[in-house]
Formats: structure tokens, sequence, C-alpha cells
């Protein structure tokens, strides 16, 4: 499979404080790669850095080959290439379920209103959601509503989606529906970056895994072999603390 | 004498067709203090810092200037510098500009009220910032405005009174003139008073009714 992302030497810095130092890691075509780490570990912040909603402060990032953090790159059309699924939702408050996935296409694609109905309706189909066509997004459960959020990212036709804490926001018993659909999603190919806490997904779902302490890359590899055998003190550390719990 | 009933009925043609003239100035301005204070409300949330001082230097002028003064100033201030407006093109400029900064700090607390999250997710899909705007955030502004925009309009209708000091000869200019015209000030005051209620009531109802009709589910500012 070819590579689709190749990030190379990223830093981030807030202030004086350095959230991100030098981070390298590479993804390829339909992979899913799980970023696990403790909260303010900096796994948000690669995230948002990827798509420049928080804009490095040096390092390439290679989308298909093609630097994207120079300034002559034009951010919006890397944006809707890239999905980005918030971890509490953000949906269009004003739109009905329906207008909310139909935005990215019609507002974003150019597509007409008729295409733009036809995506829609088949990427709520694939999130189990088409009898919700017509609610609002406050008459929905959390899990609905990231649910759609997810079938919004999806209605662009991105190369990849970014999962920022998906299920963070939800009450327990809700963030199953949203596992399954990621993994359903993983499992039909779709390129994904899933910042979580949830360690079953990242072990039985992920292809990869990066583990993220004080803004570097601790360990990275294969879920299976990081999640047996932990190569580094602080990841062992890390991951034992869910290990405890389960 | 005749009762105030009969008189009530034979001033009305005069009284009507000043309501009608109020009507018509009230939907002028009431139509431009939107539009303008929709755009300078926007201004003031996203714009560069110098556009944001220049419009807020601008809002601040306006309200801190009587509304008759700046009618005055267009109509005999730029009529006396040779710019010579009807008085009814007069009172539409000055009252409608008056009332768009109000609009404008209206529509900058409904802009200010939107979850942040709501620009987030629009740019994280590649919108730009003006089309972010357009379709994300006014959309969700125009309906949260509505509550306290209405009370400028209503204030905005019974305001376009002022237009009598420049001769546009709208409802109270009516009640005036029929007033002396027949030395019953009292009566043609009342009839004014009636008319004015009576309309500034199916003012206020289309508004509420507006409201009702665009209101959507979990977009609305916390009572």
């Amino acid at each position: 499979m070819s590579t689709i992302l190749e990030v190379k030497h990223l830093t981030k810095k807030f202030d004086d404080n350095e959230v991100l130092k030098d981070v390298s890691f590479e993804l390829k075509k339909g992979e899913t790669l799980a970023v696990i780490g403790s909260s303010g570990s900096g796994k948000s912040t690669l995230l948002r850095c990827l798509n420049h909603l928080s804009p490095p402060d040096s390092g390439q990032i290679l989308l298909e080959g093609v630097n994207i953090n120079t300034p002559e790159i034009d951010i919006n059309s890397i944006r809707a290439d890239m999905g980005f699924v918030f971890q509490d939702f953000n949906l269009f408050t004003h739109l009905n379920i329906l207008e909310n996935v139909m935005f990215g296409p019609l507002r974003v694609r150019g597509l007409s209103k008729k295409q733009a109905r036809q995506i829609a309706a088949a990427e709520i189909k694939r999130v189990g959601m088409i009898d919700k066509i017509d609610s609002y997004p406050a008459q929905l459960s959390g899990g609905q509503q990231q649910r759609i959020s997810i079938a919004r990212a999806l209605a662009l036709k991105p190369k990849l989606i970014l999962f920022d804490e998906p299920t963070s926001a939800l009450d327990p018993e809700l963030t199953g529906e949203v596992l399954s659909v990621m993994t359903a999603l993983a499992n039909e190919g779709m390129t994904a970056i899933v910042v979580t806490h949830e360690m079953g997904f990242a072990r039985s779902v992920a292809d990869k895994v990066i583990f993220i302490d004080q803004g570097l890359i601790v360990e990275q590899g294969e879920p299976k072999i990081m999640f047996a055998t932990p190569r580094h003190e602080r990841t062992r550390l890390f991951l034992s603390n869910f290990v405890r719990l389960e | 004498m005749v009762s105030f009933f009969d008189y009530a009925i034979e001033i009305l043609p005069e009284m009507l067709s000043g309501a009608w003239v109020t009507l018509q100035l009230s939907v002028v301005c009431i139509t431009v203090g939107i539009f303008f204070g929709m755009i300078l409300g926007v201004a003031r949330v996203y714009s560069s810092k110098f556009i944001y001082w220049i419009v807020t230097a601008y809002v601040e002028f306006l309200r801190g200037t009587p509304c008759l003064l700046q009618l005055f100033f267009i109509y005999y201030g730029l009529g006396d510098m040779g710019l010579l407006l009807k008085p009814i093109l007069a009172a539409g400029i000055a009252l409608g500009i008056n009332t768009s900064v109000y609009q404008a700090e209206y529509f900058r607390g409904a802009i200010q009220s939107i979850k942040p999250g709501q620009m987030v997710a629009a740019r994280s899909m590649g919108l730009s910032k003006w089309k972010s705007i357009r379709y994300v955030i006014l959309p969700q502004a125009l309906r949260l405005v509505i509550p306290s925009s209405s009370n400028e309009i209503i204030y905005m209708f019974k305001y376009t009174s002022v237009a009598f000091a420049v001769g546009v000869p709208e409802l109270l200019a009516q009640a005036d003139l029929t007033g002396a015209m027949n030395f019953r000030y009292f009566e043609s005051y009342v009839v004014a008073a009636i008319i004015y209620t009576i309309m500034v009531f199916a003012v206020a109802k289309i508004m509420s009714t507006i409201e009702k009709k665009v209101t959507i589910p979990g977009l609305q500012l916390a009572q």
C-alpha cells in the first residue's frame, strides 16, 4: 500500500510550552492509526496541526507526497480532503441531519443540491441514522450526533479522517455505537488517525499505535506487540493503568 | 361640536395617509438598519483590528449623539453644504443609520453567543472564513437576534415620528395638522395614539410569528 501521509520533524509551541517536539511518523493508505497518551501529552494538538486548525511551527506534513506545511498551500482544499471529527461533535445547530451531511458536498465541494442529497443520504445510511434525517442535532443523543458528524466528514469524500477523542464526551453506554461505526470504516479501508482513550479500540482495530508523552513519540508500532510487550518504561506505565482497570 | 367618534371618522383619511407614510418610512429604516446592522455586527466580531476600530468608533459616535441631531444634520446641515435631500429621504437615511448601530450591537451579541465550535467545524471542512460566516454564523445569528432586534424595530416604528421635525407628513405630523385646523389637538392626538398602538401591536405580532416560524430546537439564547 502507498504512503498517504508522512509527518517529519513536526514541532509546535504555545508561548514557551513545547507541545510537540520533533514528531515523525507515516501512514499508509487504508491504515488506522491510534494515537494514545495521557491528557495534555500533545495528541490532540498533533491532530490539529495536521489540518492547520492549529498551525505547526516547523516540520513537514506530506499528504500524498506534497508538503502542505508551507504558506503557498491552499489550506482550505487540504482541509476538505482531511475529515475532522470533534470530541464535542460540533454539528451545525441550525441545520437538520440531512442538511448537516449535505453541507460539505454542497458548500465546500460545490455540488448540486441533488448530488449533495444523494451523497448525504448514502453516508447517513452508512452510519445507521436514516430514520433521523429530519431531526435537528439537539434532538439526538451524543452517540447519534457523533455518528452524524462522522457521516458529515465522510460526505466530503476525504483522503483520510482525523478523529479527536470521538468518544470522550459520551456517556459510557453510548461509546459502543460510535466505535462500531469507526470499526466498520476501518474494515472498509478508510484511512484514519484516531486520538483516543479507548484502549480496546486501539488494540483490536488499529493497524498501528503511537504513544505520545510530553510532546514526544515514545513508541510506535503494531498494537498487539506494543500492548503485550511495551519497550519503554513510560509506555508500560501508561498501559498498566488500563490493564489494571480492565 | 361633533362627537369624538364623528371627529375621528372625519379626520381618518388624513390620519391614515399619515400612518401610511409612517409605515413606509419605518419599513425603509428598519430594512436599512438590519442590513447595515448585520454588516457592522459581523465587522465588529470578525474583521481586522483596523476595521474593528473604525466600526467601533462609528457605532459609539452614532450612539452618543441624539437622533434628532443626526436628522437635522442630514437635512439642514447637508442642505447648507448644498446637498438638498427631500425630507422623507433625509429621514430615511438618518433614522436608518441611527437604528443600524443599535442593530449592530444586537448582532454582535448574537454572534458572540454562538459556540466557537460552529466556526471551527466549518473551517475544518475547508470552508473559507467568509463562507463560514455566510452559511453557518449568519443563519444562526439571524435567529438569535430576533427577540432583541424586535424591540429595536418597535422602538424605531414609533421613533419615525421625529421626521415630523423636518416636515415629513407622517402620522404625528397629520395629527398636529388636523388638530391645528380644527382646534381639536386632544382628539387628534388620541386618534394618532390609537393608530400607533394598533400598528405597533401588529408589528410585535408579526415579529413573534416570525420568531416561532424560524425557531430550531436547540438554537436559542439561554433564558
